[in-house]
C-alpha cells in the first residue's frame, strides 16, 4: 500500500509540475497575474508530493518491504538501520527521487526566497525549473519507478554494495546533489533573464547568492566523495581522475568560473553574455555527469543497472535541454548588448583570463571522459586516458590561474597601473618565492614540482592577509573609524572570497606535500614484525576473526610507535559480506593536522603472514580542509548584507504603502 | 598605436594563448593515451614494446603464484586462446580472483612476459570489465572461424 502511495504522489507531483511548467510562463508573455502568481504555490505544492513519495519509498527501506523490488535488490534485513536509510538513494532508482526531491527543494526555496523579484521573473524561473522537473518524474516514472513490486516477494534482500555501507555515504550524495541540481537555479534564472530581456546588474545580484550556494554544496559533495574513496576503497590515493569523479569535476570548474564572473556582471555588469553562457553550460555538464553515472555508460560503484532505454532516454533529455537553451541563447543573446569596457590591466581582464583558464580546464577534462567512450561507441578500439594525462594538463592550466588570484583582489576595476600593482604585491611575492626555495629543503626534498606548489600557496595566502590589510587601512583611514570596527565593516562578501582563497592555498599545500614526501610500502607481515614509514614504527601485535551485522572480518592489531613512544593503534579489516559474497578492505588511519598513518590488510598468505600496506601521508587532511575552507567561504558570501539588504528594501515599500494606508483610515 | 589596432593585437595574443592551451592539451593528450590489446593481440605482436598499454581477460586457474618471502604475484590472463604471463609487485584488488575478468596495465617486456604496474579493481563481484568480455568475444569467434575451416572439407566429403 505504501509504494503504491508512494508511486501515486509521483503522478501528482508530476501533473502539478505540468501546470507550473506551462501556465506561468503563458501568464509572464500576456502579463496575466494571477497565471503568474499560480507559480509559487505550484512549486510547494509539487515538492510536498515529491517529499511523500521519497518518505513513502525511505519506509519501504527502513521497514525491509521485500516486496518492492528496490528494497529486495538493495537492502537485506541485517543492514544497519542508518544504511537501510541511506539506502533509499544507494539505487539508480532511488538516487533519481533524491535528484527530484533536491530539484523541489531548490525550487520551493526559489519561491520562498523571491519576494523582491518582478513577478515576471519568478514565473519564469519556476517554470523553466518545473520542466527539468517534469523531465526526471518521466524518467523516474517511464523508466525506473523506485516503488516497482516483486511478486512473490524476496526472503530477504540482496544487500547494499558493500563499498556504500559507510557513514560518508550517507551524506555524500545529498551534498553533491544539492550542488549538481542547485546549477539548475542558475540555469533557470539565465533562461528566464533570455526570454525576459533583462539582463542586468540586479539580475546578476539575485542569481549569485543561489549559484554560490550551490557551488559550495557541490565542493563539500566532490571533498566528500574524495574522502570516501580514501578510506574506503583502501589504496590511500584521494582522486584517480576516474570518468564519474570527471563528472562532478566539471560543473565544478565551470561553476567556479560563473561565481566569479556573476561578479563582474554584478559589480560592472560586464560579462554578461558570457554569464549567461556558463550557467547553461554548468547545467549542461550537471546533466551530462548524471548521464554519464546514471546510465551504465560508465562502469563503476554509480552505475546500476545497464538498461539500454534509460541511456537514451537521458541522452534525449540532455540534447533537449542544452539544444533548446542554446537555441534561445543564440537568438537572445545579441539583444543583451555588451557591459562595460576595461583596460588590459584591471580586475575584469583578470577575472576574464580566470574564466578562461577554468573553461579550458573543464574542456580538457571533457575529452579525457568523453574520448575514450566516444572511439568504443564508434567500435574503433578500447583505449584509456589516465592520471598522467589530467595531471599534465592540470599543473600549466591552473598554475597562473592561482598566480591571478592573489593578484585580482588588489587590481582595481576597470583599470590600474601595472607598476602600482607590482609595487604593492611585492612582499607577498618575495615570501612566496623565499619559502618556495627554502621550505622544501627543510622537509627533505626540493624538486621544482614542490617549490611550485609552495610557492603558489603561500603567494595565495600572503597575498590575501595583504589584501586584508589595505583594504582595513583604506578604511581606518577614510573614515578614521578604529580598526577592529574596520574588520566588522568589511563586506561579508569579501570575507567569504577571503576565505575561499585560502581554502585553495590549504587545498594546494595539501596536494603537494602529500605528493612530495608521502610514504607508501606493501610488505609482507607476520605477528610480530615491524616496518618503518615516515619515521614511525608500524608493529604488526596480532590478528583475530571477528564477527559484523553483515558481515566476518580479520581484525589486524598495529601498534605505532615514534622515538619508542606509542602514538597510535590501528585496527584495519578485511571483511567478507556474506550475502554479496564480496570481500572489502576496511583501512585505518589516524588523522591528524600534519600527517594521516594509514594501513589497510592486502591478503593473507600461506603461513598465516599477512600483505600490508603502510602509509605516512604527510597533510593529506589538508586538501579535505581546504575544500571545506572554500565551501566555508561560499556560505559566508551568501549571507553578505547587501542580499538581505535587497530584501528589506522590497518589503518597505509595502510596509510604507500599510502606514499610509493605516494613517488615512 | 590606434584602439582598432590595440584590439587586433589583443585578439591576436588571445588566439595564441588559446592555441598554445589546444596545443598543450593535444599533445598530452596523445602521449598519455592508453590502448588496450587482447591477449591474442599480444600473441601475434600486435603491442608496442615500450609502451603502457592494458591487456584483459580471465585469469586462468591455478595460475596465481606467490614470489615466497614477497609481495610479487605472478599469474597468466588469457582469452581462452593465448595465454599472457604477468608479474605484479603489490597487493591485489580486493575483488581479482582466478577464473574471474581482469584488466591490468603496464609494459610487455622483452622475454614476454607482461609487467603489470596497475591491476584494475571494479566495484562489483559480477562485474566483468568491458575490455576483458571483449577479448573473450573476439577469441570466441576466432575460435568458431578457425573450426569451421577445419570442418568444412570434411563436410564436404
Amino acid at each position: 500500500m505504501i509504494p503504491e502511495l508512494g508511486h501515486f504522489a509521483l503522478i501528482v507531483a508530476l501533473c502539478i509540475a505540468g501546470v507550473q511548467a506551462l501556465l506561468p510562463l503563458i501568464g509572464a508573455q500576456r502579463g496575466d497575474a494571477t497565471w503568474m502568481a499560480l507559480a509559487r504555490p505550484a512549486a510547494q505544492g509539487q515538492l510536498v508530493f515529491v517529499v511523500i513519495a521519497f518518505a513513502c519509498l525511505a519506509w519501504s527501506f527502513v521497514s525491509n518491504d521485500f516486496s518492492v523490488l528496490n528494497v529486495a535488490s538493495n537492502s537485506n534485513s541485517l543492514l544497519p538501520l542508518r544504511y537501510r536509510f541511506a539506502a533509499t538513494w544507494g539505487s539508480h532508482e532511488g538516487s533519481l527521487l533524491l535528484w527530484v526531491l533536491m530539484l523541489n527543494l531548490w525550487m520551493t526555496a526559489v519561491s520562498v526566497f523571491s519576494r523582491r523579484l518582478p513577478s515576471e521573473m519568478v514565473a519564469r524561473i519556476l517554470s523553466v525549473m518545473a520542466m527539468i522537473s517534469i523531465g526526471f518524474l518521466l524518467f523516474l516514472l517511464f523508466t525506473s519507478n523506485p516503488f516497482e513490486r516483486l511478486l512473490p516477494p524476496a526472503a530477504d534482500g540482496r544487500d547494499l554494495n558493500p563499498l556504500l555501507q559507510d557513514p560518508g555515504m550517507v551524506i555524500h550524495p545529498p551534498m553533491l546533489y544539492m550542488g549538481y541540481v542547485g546549477f539548475s537555479v542558475a540555469f533557470a534564472f539565465a533562461i528566464a533573464a533570455l526570454i525576459g530581456g533583462q539582463l542586468d546588474a540586479t539580475w546578476a545580484r539575485w542569481s549569485r547568492p543561489w549559484t554560490t550556494m550551490a557551488w559550495a554544496f557541490l565542493t563539500v559533495g566532490i571533498a566528500m566523495g574524495s574522502g570516501w574513496a580514501y578510506y574506503v576503497l583502501g589504496w590511500g590515493g584521494w582522486w584517480f581522475w576516474d570518468p564519474v569523479e570527471n563528472a562532478s569535476f566539471m560543473p565544478w570548474l565551470v561553476g567556479t568560473a560563473l561565481v566569479h564572473s556573476l561578479a563582474v556582471s554584478e559589480k560592472r555588469g560586464g560579462f554578461k553574455i558570457w554569464t549567461v553562457l556558463l550557467a547553461i553550460i554548468a547545467f549542461s555538464l550537471s546533466l551530462l555527469g548524471t548521464f554519464l553515472v546514471r546510465s551504465g555508460v560508465l562502469t563503476s560503484v554509480h552505475a546500476f543497472a545497464t538498461d539500454p532505454k534509460r541511456g537514451i532516454f537521458i541522452l534525449a533529455f540532455l540534447a533537449l535541454v542544452i539544444g533548446a537553451a542554446l537555441a534561445l541563447f543564440a537568438w537572445r543573446a545579441p539583444k543583451v548588448g555588451l557591459g562595460g569596457a576595461f583596460a588590459l590591466i584591471s580586475r575584469e581582464s583578470a577575472l576574464l583570463v580566470n574564466n578562461v583558464l577554468l573553461v579550458v580546464a573543464a574542456a580538457a577534462v571533457l575529452l579525457g571522459t568523453l574520448y575514450p567512450l566516444f572511439l568504443d561507441a564508434l567500435g574503433l578500439g578500447k583505449i584509456s586516458v589516465g592520471p598522467p594525462y589530467f595531471e599534465s594538463v592540470f599543473v600549466p592550466l591552473m598554475a597562473p590561474a592561482v598566480f591571478l588570484m592573489g593578484i585580482a583582489p588588489f587590481a582595481r576595476w576597470k583599470q590600474d597601473q601595472p607598476l602600482d600593482l607590482a609595487l604593492r604585491l611585492k612582499w607577498a611575492f618575495a615570501v612566496a618565492v623565499a619559502s618556495a626555495l627554502l621550505l622544501p629543503f627543510t622537509l627533505g626534498r626540493w624538486t621544482p614540482l614542490l617549490a611550485l606548489g609552495i610557492l603558489l600557496a603561500v603567494w595565495v595566502a600572503v597575498a590575501g592577509l595583504m589584501n586584508l590589510k589595505e583594504r582595513v587601512l583604506q578604511l581606518h583611514a577614510s573614515t578614521s573609524v578604529s580598526v577592529s570596527a574596520a574588520l566588522r565593516r568589511l563586506p561579508r562578501g569579501y570575507w567569504g572570497m577571503l576565505v575561499a582563497h585560502c581554502g585553495v592555498a590549504v587545498f594546494i599545500v595539501g596536494v603537494t606535500l602529500v605528493r612530495g614526501y608521502e610514504v607508501e610500502k606493501d610488505v609482507r607481515m607476520s605477528p610480530g614484525d615491524t616496518v618503518a614509514a615516515g619515521g614511525y614504527q608500524f608493529r604488526l601485535d596480532g590478528l583475530k576473526r571477528i564477527q559484523g551485522p553483515n558481515y566476518d572480518a580479520t581484525r589486524g592489531v598495529i601498534g605505532v610507535t615514534r622515538n619508542e613512544r606509542s602514538v597510535a593503534t590501528l585496527y584495519p579489516e578485511k571483511r567478507f559480506f556474506t550475502v554479496q559474497q564480496m570481500p572489502m578492505t576496511e583501512a585505518a588511519i589516524d588523522t591528524g593536522v600534519t600527517r594521516d598513518l594509514y594501513v589497510s590488510l592486502g591478503e593473507p598468505l600461506a603461513d598465516g603472514a599477512w600483505v600490508v600496506r603502510v602509509y605516512y601521508k604527510p597533510f593529506v587532511s589538508w586538501i579535505w580542509g581546504g575544500a571545506f575552507l572554500m565551501a566555508l567561504g561560499g556560505i559566508i558570501a551568501v549571507t553578505d548584507r547587501r542580499y538581505r539588504l535587497a530584501r528589506r528594501d522590497a518589503l518597505a515599500p509595502a510596509t510604507g504603502a500599510a502606514t499610509a494606508v493605516a494613517q488615512a483610515a | 598605436m590606434k584602439p582598432r589596432h590595440k584590439r587586433l593585437v589583443l585578439i591576436a595574443v588571445g588566439l595564441l594563448a588559446l592555441g598554445a592551451a589546444a596545443g598543450l592539451i593535444l599533445n598530452a593528450f596523445q602521449s598519455n593515451l592508453v590502448f588496450f590489446f587482447s591477449p591474442s593481440q599480444v600473441a601475434a605482436r600486435e603491442a608496442p614494446q615500450g609502451r603502457s598499454f592494458r591487456i584483459g581477460g580471465l585469469v586462468q586457474p591455478g595460475s596465481l603464484q606467490r614470489q615466497a618471502g614477497g609481495v610479487s604475484v605472478r599469474f597468466v590472463v588469457t582469452d581462452t586462446a593465448h595465454d599472457i604471463p604477468v608479474v605484479y609487485a603489490g597487493i591485489l584488488p580486493d575483488l581479482f580472483k582466478e577464473g574471474k575478468g581482469v584488466v591490468a596495465q603496464g609494459q610487455l617486456g622483452s622475454d614476454g612476459v607482461f609487467r603489470a604496474n596497475e591491476v584494475l579493481a571494479k566495484h562489483d563481484a559480477n562485474y566483468m570489465p568491458p575490455e576483458a568480455a571483449d577479448a573473450l568475444e573476439k577469441a570466441k569467434r576466432a575460435a568458431a572461424m578457425s573450426q569451421k575451416t577445419l570442418i568444412d572439407p570434411h563436410n564436404k566429403r
